[in-house]
């Protein structure tokens, strides 16, 4: 984001025909978002940040074009109950959709909430500007900017079941800019699901306010289509005793930037995230978490998975940021890479940033081969090569799985990465 | 059942000749046992059998009934009815021991074209061999030998070889590693595992093991070679004697 000549008019091309709303409770935060988004200026190549995965097509004007792609596979969480919110393309889909009504919660279209007056007020592109400091994101600002549509949840007890953003593709150019916003009174729980691949272009970021003693599980599968390209952001502030765990499946995607931005705010909180991805060819995957610790007691752990093969690349940084008085902090971070094949490549960048004398933090990062003594003995008992390479595959990915807590949940996201193993043999 | 002729097997990545020439034939319902020194080439032998990288065989052949192994793979060997008992069980995490073990039985009946079994009837099966190995169900529920004993390990092998039920077992020194109790615990599994339609090699270093697990046939093999073959009482020779008379006498 160093100033040049050329980077304001990148900025200012992309958002040249971009709507910016100043009516409604959203107006002011989202002219703030955009005079941040000017003064950071979108990513480019030099930035630090971004030194490990180039933001052009991310950043250039129009949306770069994304075929369709039809796995024909079922739809994911089908078999779940859950109340069900479709986006086509970033268009809400209102007949695909379930009314927007459960107990214990409310729940509103954010293009739809035009008041002047809105809880969500407290918590849009809030999250998102804390997020900013040390590291820019000038995306996520961008969505705050212009998002045109998402959903504004507000929960006040423990929800029933899951609610499951589905997002569908159907459009080669499309370029979907989604904003949600979750706010979790104290002791109240929810389960957000998401999955699909959404658009050619998916900017979304999901901003999670999580108040004392709340619960918030997040589960997401970013969708099988080969050529789509996305840019997520998600922002979370925990209290006291709160508990935050977000597990996201990525097969596939030219192009991914997972942000996860959580704040430790309250003490004996506990914040999980994990990942576990998948990529074959041109892929390139980038998971980049900063976790901050800003309470006593609190616990972070991050774990993420790759599998690469013929030439796919994957990125991870990660940092966890103990200031100074978050004693008794137990930080853990792990991230592994499983290479296939020689071609492939794993970038890590793990990060630990401590002002406390009395923490545990650890971090770890490898990048390894299929185990060759591992894949005798499995042939040794009669389980062929290939399907003995999947289960020692699917091993790998486990420890990243198996931070998801509900098992149903777990078995969905191991039946598509069994099927995603069988079809993509050799 | 299992015949090899002439084998000469060197290592692959350096020009060291481990087997010069083994001849052995080992019939159906026998159990064959070959002791050795170590370094002699017993322990090549069962991996050249079962098809481990890293060895290049330079003469000879092996037959499983009318099946060349060494022309196959190791799964194909495995679907053929051959069985390696590993000297070192290779732990796997992130593998249920009993969906390695279901994922094993249904490959090699897929192999063969028989029908795969049912989750309930494998369930079924492998609790009622699991009981007679004392292998609790927290065995069967943990990653394929990750944090398991010695013994542990070694019955482990021998309840796949019971699930898997193989024509030819070969066993690399089953007995390393464990206490006189785990080690009849094991000759029992085996020993429960004989019939007519079978046959055993069993390596050891020792006698004791063969005290649980009766052989029919004693080979002592040095330097790459069956130098003499005999009775069980050629397996009280060398517990007495050590290697060396034997060895003296051949050379």
């Amino acid at each position: 984001m160093s100033a040049t000549a050329e980077q304001p008019n990148a900025t200012e091309a992309r958002i040249a025909n971009l709507n910016l709303r100043s009516e409604g409770w959203s107006g002011s935060a989202r002219a703030d978002a955009v005079t941040r988004l000017r003064a950071m200026g979108l990513p480019e190549r030099r930035d630090e940040y971004w030194k490990f995965t180039r933001p052009d097509a991310l950043t250039q004007a129009d949306a770069p074009e994304a075929a369709v792609f039809h796995a024909g596979e079922a739809a994911l969480f089908a078999s779940t109950d859950t109340l069900t919110i479709v986006f086509d393309d970033g268009v809400f889909n209102p007949d695909a959709s379930d009314a927007l009504a459960m107990d214990y919660l409310s729940i509103e279209r954010l293009a739809e909430a035009d008041a002047d007056i809105h809880w969500a007020k407290g918590v849009y592109g809030v999250l998102e500007a804390r997020g900013q400091t040390p590291v820019p994101r000038p995306l996520a600002a961008l969505n705050t900017a212009f998002a045109t549509d998402g959903v504004l949840i507000h929960v006040t007890g423990k929800v029933p079941k899951p609610i499951s953003l589905v997002y569908n593709h159907s459009d080669e150019t499309s370029d979907a800019i989604l904003h949600h916003v979750i706010k979790l009174d104290a002791g109240a729980e929810l389960t957000v699901l998401e999955n699909g691949p959404a658009a050619a272009r998916f900017n979304k970021v999901m901003e999670v306010d999580i108040a004392d003693t709340a619960t918030f599980h997040h589960v997401r599968a970013q969708g099988r289509d080969h050529e789509r390209r996305a840019a997520t952001h998600l922002f979370a502030r925990l209290g006291t005793e709160s508990t935050f765990k977000s597990f996201t499946l990525t097969v596939n995607g030219r192009l991914t930037r997972n942000e996860c931005v959580i704040e430790l705010t309250g003490d004996d909180a506990i914040a999980h995230v994990a990942g576990a991805c998948v990529g074959d060819g041109d892929f390139h995957h980038d998971d980049t978490v900063f976790i901050t610790h800003d309470a006593e007691r609190c616990e972070s752990r991050q774990v993420f998975k790759k599998v690469l093969r013929n030439g796919a690349v994957g990125v991870f940084q990660g940092k966890i940021l103990v200031k100074a008085g978050a004693q008794k902090t137990d930080g853990y971070q792990i991230s592994q890479s499983l290479l296939l094949d020689g071609d492939s490549e794993f970038l890590a960048k793990p990060e630990l940033e401590i002002y406390a004398d009395d923490v545990v933090c650890s971090h770890g990062s490898t990048s390894g081969a299929i185990d060759e003594e591992a894949l005798f003995y499995l042939r040794s008992r009669g389980v062929p090569e290939a399907p003995a390479t999947d289960l020692l595959t699917l091993a790998f990915l486990a420890e990243a799985v198996e931070e998801i807590e509900d098992e149903g949940l777990r078995d969905v996201m191991v039946d598509r990465l069994e099927g995603w193993l069988e079809r993509h043999r050799g | 059942m299992l015949n090899i002729k002439n084998l000469h097997v060197k290592l692959e990545e350096e020009d060291k000749q481990i087997l010069k020439g083994v001849d052995l034939s080992v019939e159906a319902g026998k159990v064959h046992a070959i002791m050795g020194p170590n370094g002699s080439g017993k322990s090549t032998l069962s991996y050249v059998l079962s098809g481990k990288d890293g060895y290049e065989v330079t003469e000879g052949a092996a037959y499983l009934g009318d099946i060349d192994l060494l022309d196959i793979d190791p799964e194909e060997r495995a679907a053929a009815g051959l069985f390696l008992a590993f000297q070192y069980p290779v732990e796997i995490p992130g593998v249920g021991n009993m969906t390695f073990l279901r994922t094993a039985v249904n490959a090699q009946r897929k192999a063969r074209g028989e029908e795969e079994m049912s989750a309930a009837e494998f369930l079924k099966v492998v609790r009622a061999r699991a009981k007679e190995l004392k292998i609790d169900a927290d065995m069967l529920k943990r990653p394929v030998n990750v944090g398991f004993s010695g013994g542990e390990k070694k019955r482990n092998e021998i309840l796949q070889m019971a699930m898997l039920e193989p024509k030819m077992c070969i066993l690399d020194e089953t007995d390393s590693g464990l206490d006189v109790d785990a080690m009849k615990l094991v000759a029992e599994g085996v020993n429960a595992l004989r019939n007519e339609g079978r046959g055993f090699l069993v390596i050891t270093h020792y006698q004791r093991l063969l005290d649980h697990i009766k052989p029919d046939v004693v080979h002592i093999m040095a330097d790459g070679r069956i130098v003499k073959t005999g009775g069980p009482e050629l397996a009280l020779e060398v517990e007495n004697n050590g290697y060396a008379d034997i060895l003296a006498e051949v050379a």
